[in-house]
């Protein structure tokens, strides 16, 4: 059983079917990739996923168990985390701050009745260290750059150490060395055990540190596979490109 | 030396204190399709957003028609000949398709005039013009958007990802619309990120990476470049 | 048989003017998304101008009318949305809230001003016409009604479809930005809508003003009636709204024919839009979370501990002289600034942290007081219970709309506020009508406190632990995560937070933060009544509280001075009693955009001044540096 189930999803909203019986999977300790071109239901799927979004149809099962109606926090605290293609950093608070208030939240009423304030800031210092943040930990979340801004939306989710992490276009933004340490620390989760799956547009990064990638058109997944026998796939160089002659492409 | 039908020169935005433009040079010669492409992120967006006068850049200079345009709010290049189709659908999916052909008249055209130029080009929407908008099939949204275009006569069309979310024979279709505008005469600054579909268009391509132009050229100057852009290792 | 007839009709008269309010209610929301909370106080300015133009200054009615409702109201409309409101629809609910509550206060205080208090009579339309149907009289008036709420829908109908500008109002409502691409102008539209929903809005009152008489506050909570009628068509669909707004009419009137006059049920009668409303919210399906780009906002720094102690031992300082030299009418207006400034800390902690606005403090503080009274208890531990009353009954009210928004969350306390003055306050069981409910002062371990001065030191000594309390939960764990929901609540739940108990929570906290200074109050008074804690009066303290600073304690401290001074003002110049409302209102109008307030004036005045002072050093003032700062490489870790 895989750790996360999509089961055939159907999202419609004002008439448009923006995801079309979709299915796919993600397992444990490993990178799953979710691409396909701008438009064509990734976020919506991951909205329905986290739980922003009921799906019109469908089911997702998570850790063995389905969670199609369950809210969005219930599934939090039951080991999902995410993080936004448009950004949802707590702008006013410091990055420190927003780390801490994720570690705050997943140790519950308790954490914050007791505040062991020293433990809570190791803590938060090690998040911070493993993207890569610590200097920028006193900078307030709305004066730092996009890519950094993702890293932080990342060491949050990594305060509840989540089963399933759900990056939504997380390299964005950051510069090339930047990028292939982040596929080292994405290789360094998954090796953890975690399950990852992310939606992304640097095919660079996606090739090099999925296992396995769906690919996603008009809300329908149109081919699965691993990184060589997608890019091989004629209907996903047709995707991507347009129906010009992939033969140039491929 | 003829005056381009737009130039950006240094152009620098930003939203709250986050820098996405850091120096644009970019210029669309009268009459010529010029393509933007490049990464999610590398400020496309932002870009038109400056131009059709939605977004108020930090610093820099638009010209449109050698005329210093800055300070203009996007209504009013609006009725200056400024044609933008934003990214999504371009249209207003509560009112009728006839509402939202009537709302074109705005730019200065007769409605009658509108509606006509929009059925004759495409007549399905003739079919539906009593629907409302948001009812409509993506092309057929965009094709209606589309007609905007057609119908208003502007100096310089802005298309920010035409191609979103639709099937390749109706993008095939849309792209034939705007060649058939730019054989016209309008110059058109198109966003896309079917690479060869915009390649096929346009006579000049410009390359976004990290909030700059970092490459101008003609298609086939940047067509092999661009394919690793757009796939990664893919090629 | 003929009675439920004639209680139909006048239903459907009543029903017919709300439903002119209410659309008027809903243009204006739709096309700016700004809500207009002094929606019915414009009716109101409107029914007193007409008055004034029919009555005082003999023009024939239908020039008053043609002169209110074609030049006046819609002047007025287009100028509000152009001066006031223009921008409004894309910040923070919370600022067009108080922005449009500042607006409704200024709109009353105008009003008294220029036509201060007496005996005025509106004739209805036609006086004395009317016909017979069956076995029921309809007057012209009533019929008349009818009519023009058909006539505005169908002209509303015609203006949205057949017009151009109609057109693109709706096309606004869709998608302003895109508007502005096509070459419309949304701020032309806007200011269109604003002017039509004025005139509505006088419309509106000026057809209920010879029912309900010309008060400043009856035609001003007509807001309540036309949000709860524009509920039904969730504030967007015009039909719904119509369908709303007669329905209600009908319930009300059905309301005063059947239900007996006395005992509980009879405050139903004046609470019905208040009941319908909350019926409507509970039938309203889950709003989602919003996702969309997150904008930090700038708080008032936070005062050092040092400086936190010295401050609240100073003001202890201040009010132990204080209690030693003033006369006890000044002492008990020492002690009244003292309750609303603890009852501004809750507006600190609910609006300034947490970005949701209540409408209805004083209603919670009434609870506390009520409960406190009642319980004859006057210790430590009654004033407890008295706060954990009133926090349970702003769950209470939280918990219907938990899964609604903002706008809707504010709106509801205000419809509470109202139940709660109509139906409870004034019921025998619980104030009763004449104002003299007895309380007995606090003791503490058996020590009574029962001169003036000694008890409004000890309520001082609650407002300055009370501050502390508070300012250490902000800079704590709880305050941090009030700035992260405030930010963006979807990451908050998709981090693990129920963001809905949680806002829930807050609620309550702050309602028992307001019903423990109304117990306190009470303690003061010895006797206390309905009109001690009247939903209206919430209103002006909230402008006050945002006027002088709702994100810092200071503000607090001075909005509860400001306020208690405010009726000693205006009765040493009952001249300008009215003007001095209205300064508040509009005061706050120009200042609601800035939560910081006048507090943050002084601070930053404060900042600049001390480099100039040899003294005195800046750190104080810098936020405690509780954060890692470690300088470590901006690389990705390997």
């Amino acid at each position: 059983m895989s750790l996360l189930e999509v089961d055939d999803v159907v999202v419609r909203f004002g008439g448009v079917t923006a995801v079309d019986h979709a299915s796919f999977a993600a397992e444990q300790g490993r990178v799953t990739g979710l691409i396909g071109p701008n438009g064509a239901g990734k976020t919506t799927c991951f909205d329905v996923i986290s739980g922003l979004r009921r799906p019109t149809t469908g089911r997702v099962g998570f850790d063995g168990r389905d969670v199609t109606a369950i809210s969005v926090h219930r599934r939090a605290r039951r080991g999902m985390g995410r993080t936004f293609q448009r950004l949802e950093a707590f702008g006013s608070l410091s990055v420190a701050d927003n780390v801490r208030a994720a570690v705050d939240i997943h140790r519950g009423l308790t954490g914050i009745a007791v505040p062991w304030r020293r433990s809570r800031t190791a803590q938060v210092g090690a998040l911070l260290d493993r993207v890569g943040l610590s200097a920028y930990a006193a900078d307030r979340a709305d004066a730092i750059p996009t890519g950094i801004a993702r890293l932080l939306e990342l060491a949050r989710c990594l305060a509840a150490d989540p089963a399933l992490l759900l990056l939504d276009e997380p390299s964005s933004g950051l510069n090339e060395s930047e990028t292939e340490a982040f596929g080292r620390l994405l290789r360094d989760l998954a090796a953890e055990g975690k399950g990852i799956l992310m939606v992304e547009h640097d095919m660079d990064l996606v090739m090099s540190v999925c296992d396995e990638i769906h690919v996603l058109d008009f809300g329908s997944v149109i081919a699965s596979g691993t990184p060589s026998h997608i890019r091989d796939n004629p209907a996903v160089q047709r995707a991507y490109l347009g129906q010009a002659d992939t033969g140039q492409v491929a | 030396m003829v005056v381009p039908m737009l130039e950006v020169v240094g152009l620098h935005a930003a939203y709250g204190r986050i820098e996405v433009l850091r120096g644009v040079d970019l210029a669309v010669p009268k009459g010529a399709v010029v393509a933007l492409l490049g990464p999610n992120g590398a400020g496309k967006s932002t870009l038109i957003k400056c131009i059709s006068g939605l977004h108020t850049p930090t610093s820099g200079d638009l010209h449109l028609a050698g005329v210093h345009v800055q300070d203009a709010g996007a209504d009013e290049l609006a009725r200056l000949g400024l044609c933008t189709i934003p990214e999504g659908r371009a249209v207003f999916p509560n009112l009728t398709v006839e509402e939202n052909l009537r709302l074109i008249s705005y730019a200065g055209v007769a409605a009658d005039a509108v509606i006509d130029v929009a059925f004759s080009y495409f007549p399905r929407l003739r079919e539906r013009r009593s629907q409302l908008a948001g009812t409509l099939s993506g092309g057929e949204q965009q094709m209606l958007a589309m007609s905007r275009a057609l119908a208003s006569d502007p100096a310089l069309l802005l298309l920010d990802e035409l191609s979103m979310g639709l099937a390749p024979l109706i993008v095939d279709e849309l792209y034939e619309t705007v060649a058939g505008i730019a054989a016209s005469g309008v110059s058109i600054l198109c966003i896309e990120q079917f690479a060869d579909t915009a390649l096929r268009v346009a006579d000049y391509v410009a390359v976004m990476s990290g909030g700059r132009v970092v490459a101008t050229g003609e298609p086939a100057e940047i067509r092999d470049s661009m394919v690793d852009v757009i796939l990664g290792g893919a090629a | 048989m003929g009675s439920v007839v004639s209680f139909t009709i006048l239903g459907l008269f009543t029903g017919a003017a709300y439903a002119i309010a209410a659309s008027g209610l809903v243009l204006t929301y739709t096309t700016t998304r700004v809500f207009n909370i002094a929606h019915g106080a414009l009716g109101m300015v409107m029914s007193f101008v007409f008055w004034d133009f029919s009555q005082r200054q003999g023009m024939p009615v239908w020039l008053a009318l043609v002169l209110v409702l074609g030049v006046v109201a819609p002047a007025t409309g287009w100028a509000i949305q152009r001066f006031v409101t223009r921008g409004l629809g894309d910040g923070p609910v919370s600022v067009a809230l108080v922005v449009t509550v500042g607006l409704l206060v200024g709109c009353i205080g105008l009003a008294t001003q220029v036509w201060p208090p007496a005996t005025r009579v509106l004739p209805p339309f036609f006086n004395g016409s009317g016909f017979q149907v069956a076995s029921t009289y309809v007057t012209a008036h009533q019929l008349i009604t009818v009519l023009l709420a058909g006539v505005v829908a169908l002209l509303l109908y015609l203006l949205l479809t057949k017009t151009q500008i109609g057109t693109a109002m709706r096309a606004s409502v869709d998608n302003p930005e895109l508007l502005r691409l096509f070459g419309g102008k949304p701020d032309r539209v806007a200011g269109m809508a604003w002017a039509i929903g004025t005139s509505l809005a006088a419309l509106g009152g000026i057809l209920l003003t010879p029912v309900i008489g010309l008060s400043y506050y009856d035609l001003t909570l007509l807001v309540i009636n036309a949000y709860a009628a524009a509920m039904l068509g969730r504030l967007r669909s015009l039909p719904l709204t119509l369908a709303g707004a007669m329905g209600l009419g009908i319930l009300q009137s059905f309301a005063v024919a059947y239900l007996p006059s006395d005992g509980l049920l009879s405050g139903i009668r004046s609470a019905m839009p208040a009941l319908f409303l909350f019926a409507v919210i509970v039938l309203t399906p889950q709003a989602q979370l919003r996702i969309g780009q997150v904008k930090g906002v700038v708080s008032a720094p936070l005062p050092s501990r040092a400086k936190q102690l010295g401050a609240g031992a100073g003001l202890l300082t201040l009010v132990a002289l204080l209690a030693t030299s003033l006369p006890d009418d000044a002492l008990l207006l020492v002690g009244t600034a003292a309750t609303y400034a603890m009852v501004m800390l809750s507006l600190v902690l609910l609006t300034g942290y947490g970005g949701h606005v209540s409408l209805a403090q004083f209603t919670f503080a009434g609870v506390g007081a009520l409960v406190y009274a009642k319980l004859g208890e006057p210790t430590l531990s009654g004033l407890v219970v008295a706060a954990l009353v009133a926090a349970a009954v702003g769950a209470i009210v939280a918990v219907p709309v938990l899964r609604l928004t903002g706008l809707y969350l504010a709106l509801s306390t205000l419809a509470f506020g109202l139940l709660m003055d109509k139906m409870i306050f004034q019921a025998e069981f619980a104030f009763g009508t004449n104002n003299s409910l007895q309380a007995e002062r606090l003791s503490i371990l058996g020590t009574s406190f029962s001169s003036l001065g000694g008890y409004v030191l000890i309520m001082t000594v609650f407002l300055v632990l009370m501050a502390l309390v508070l300012l250490a939960l902000r800079r704590g764990a709880l305050g941090r995560l009030l700035i992260a929901m405030r930010d963006s609540p979807a990451a908050c739940g998709t981090l693990g937070l129920d963001t809905r108990w949680f806002r829930v929570g807050l609620f309550a906290l702050s309602a028992g933060m307001a019903g423990f200074a109304g117990g306190l109050f009470a303690g003061m008074r010895g006797t206390i009544g309905a009109s001690d804690f009247q939903v209206l009066s919430s209103l002006p303290l909230l402008l006050l509280a945002v006027v002088f600073g709702v994100t810092s304690v200071t503000g607090a401290v001075l909005g509860g001075v400001g306020l208690t001074l405010l009726p000693v003002l205006q009765s040493s110049n009952p001249a300008f009693a009215g003007l001095i409302f209205a300064v508040v209102g509009f005061g706050a109008v120009a200042l609601g955009r800035d939560p910081n307030g006048l507090a943050n004036r002084l601070f930053t005045l404060g900042r600049t001044l001390r480099p100039r002072l040899p003294a005195a050093r800046r750190t104080a003032d810098v936020p405690e540096p509780d954060e890692v700062t470690e300088e470590v490489p901006a690389h990705v870790a390997s």
